[in-house]
């Protein structure tokens, strides 16, 4: 027989998880093959007396599909039977482009955005002069532009394709 | 070193803090009004996407600052950005002057992106966290305008004689008001004694002597005997801020109750 106190903590866990499933399908507005949670925006989820509290890193400061995503996460969990939900968004940790998950760096190639080089909270030069083309692979690409159609974005140029492309830029 | 939260904020601390986040707020706010004039009528689309964006950036930048004023007791951000009088606004005079030709907007952007720059790195360090958090956040963002400021210095100090000239003058013609984001303020002392941000005069010496060497390789010459002008934290504005106010103002106020 398990006792009690196993039975709340497998049933929170069970709680935990519905959230985290949850917000699997919780997509970016902008990109919307990716999740939140492959975005690494979500640095925690908490649950106390059916009250459910996502702690939310916003990636960058301005960006206009941050309200939009912060909507969506209330709706997701609602809709899975949780009383109350409150999303925080927190600037610990800080987001970087090194959160984003091994199936969503996959998942930006797919969609035609190469994804960043890791920068360890620190960008350099290179990191966006080095950029592998996400339709052809070519490594003989050129940085067009430090900024892009949004703010997340870089525009480069594939001397191979011969097309333009866009990166998700390191920050 | 322990770090301070909100609630163990002594009553002049507080005051201290709250001046210093509306300088910050207000810098961006304007500044990032001013980028966005730009928006349709840059002189290359890259140059017009860059400005566009570094003026959402600062947009964002602001709105952060403005939420940490929020949790301190202040008015919300829109109440804040969109009813508030010229003279309750706290920015430099940099961030108010009209835009000007493309050099002079190029070399605003660098010589404030750079002292926001020397100013974040500092702020990573203070004791009040939720702004080192914010200075941590923000980091990786002004990266790249910093890059692109240093980019264009470069590659327009040089190019023509036409743009060096034109770069000059403005570097000559913005340098006073350069020097005045770093204002002392009655709040310098309280700041630096408890560990929330280096006294300003501090900031602008590093600030003057990095600028200096980047202007050089740039083929240009940092003016080294002016002095700053100052105002702005006071509240006392050139006249380019009340025009862009009444603009970026108007719409706002015909309806403040407004969702939008």
């Amino acid at each position: 027989m398990p006792s009690d106190a196993d039975q709340m903590i497998e049933q929170r866990t069970s709680d935990t998880d519905r959230v985290w499933t949850a917000l699997e399908n919780v997509k970016d507005p902008e990109i919307p093959l990716i999740s939140v949670v492959e975005l690494g925006v979500i640095p925690e989820v908490r649950i106390e007396d059916g009250r459910v509290t996502v702690r939310m890193c916003p990636t960058f400061a301005g960006c206009p599909a941050l309200d939009v995503m912060r909507e969506d996460i209330r709706k997701a969990i609602l809709a899975e039977g949780f009383g109350a939900v409150q999303v925080d968004v927190v600037f610990d940790p800080p987001w970087s482009t090194d959160r984003i998950t091994p199936e969503g760096r996959r998942k930006l190639k797919e969609f035609g955005l190469a994804p960043p080089a890791k920068c360890n909270g620190s960008v350099t030069g290179d990191m966006l002069d080095q950029v592998v083309c996400p339709y052809c692979d070519s490594d003989r690409t050129t940085l067009e532009s430090i900024f892009g159609p949004t703010l997340c974005r870089a525009i480069h140029y594939c001397n191979s394709c011969r097309q333009s492309f866009e990166q998700f830029k390191p920050v | 070193m322990s770090q301070q939260t909100i609630e163990q904020l002594k009553p002049q601390v507080k005051t201290a803090i709250v001046d210093l986040l509306y300088r910050l707020a207000d810098d961006h706010l304007i500044l990032g009004h001013r980028n966005s004039e730009w928006t349709g009528l840059g002189p290359i689309l890259e140059a017009d996407i860059a400005f566009s964006s570094m003026a959402q950036d600062k947009m964002g930048h602001a709105l952060a600052f403005y939420r940490l004023l929020q949790q301190l007791g202040e008015p919300d951000p829109d109440t804040n950005a969109f009813l508030r009088s010229g003279d309750q606004y706290r920015c430099c005079s940099l961030v108010c002057l009209e835009r000007g030709d493309w050099a002079q907007s190029v070399v605003r952007h660098f010589l404030f992106d750079e002292a926001t720059r020397i100013r974040f790195e500092a702020l990573e360090q203070s004791r009040y966290e939720p702004l080192a958090q914010v200075a941590r956040k923000l980091r990786g963002e002004l990266k790249y305008h910093t890059m692109h400021g240093q980019m264009n210095l470069d590659k327009l100090g040089d190019a023509t004689e036409e743009s060096h000239q034109r770069m000059q003058d403005a570097l000559d013609r913005l340098f006073p008001h350069a020097m005045g984001v770093f204002e002392p303020t009655e709040w310098d002392e309280t700041l630096a004694a408890e560990g929330i941000q280096p006294r300003e005069a501090e900031l602008c010496k590093t600030w003057r002597s990095q600028v200096a060497d980047m202007c050089a390789e740039s083929g240009l010459t940092m003016p080294d005997d002016v002095g700053p002008i100052y105002g702005g934290r006071a509240g006392k504005h050139p006249e380019d801020l009340k025009k862009l106010l009444d603009d970026m103002q108007k719409v706002y106020r015909l309806d403040p109750d407004s969702e939008w």
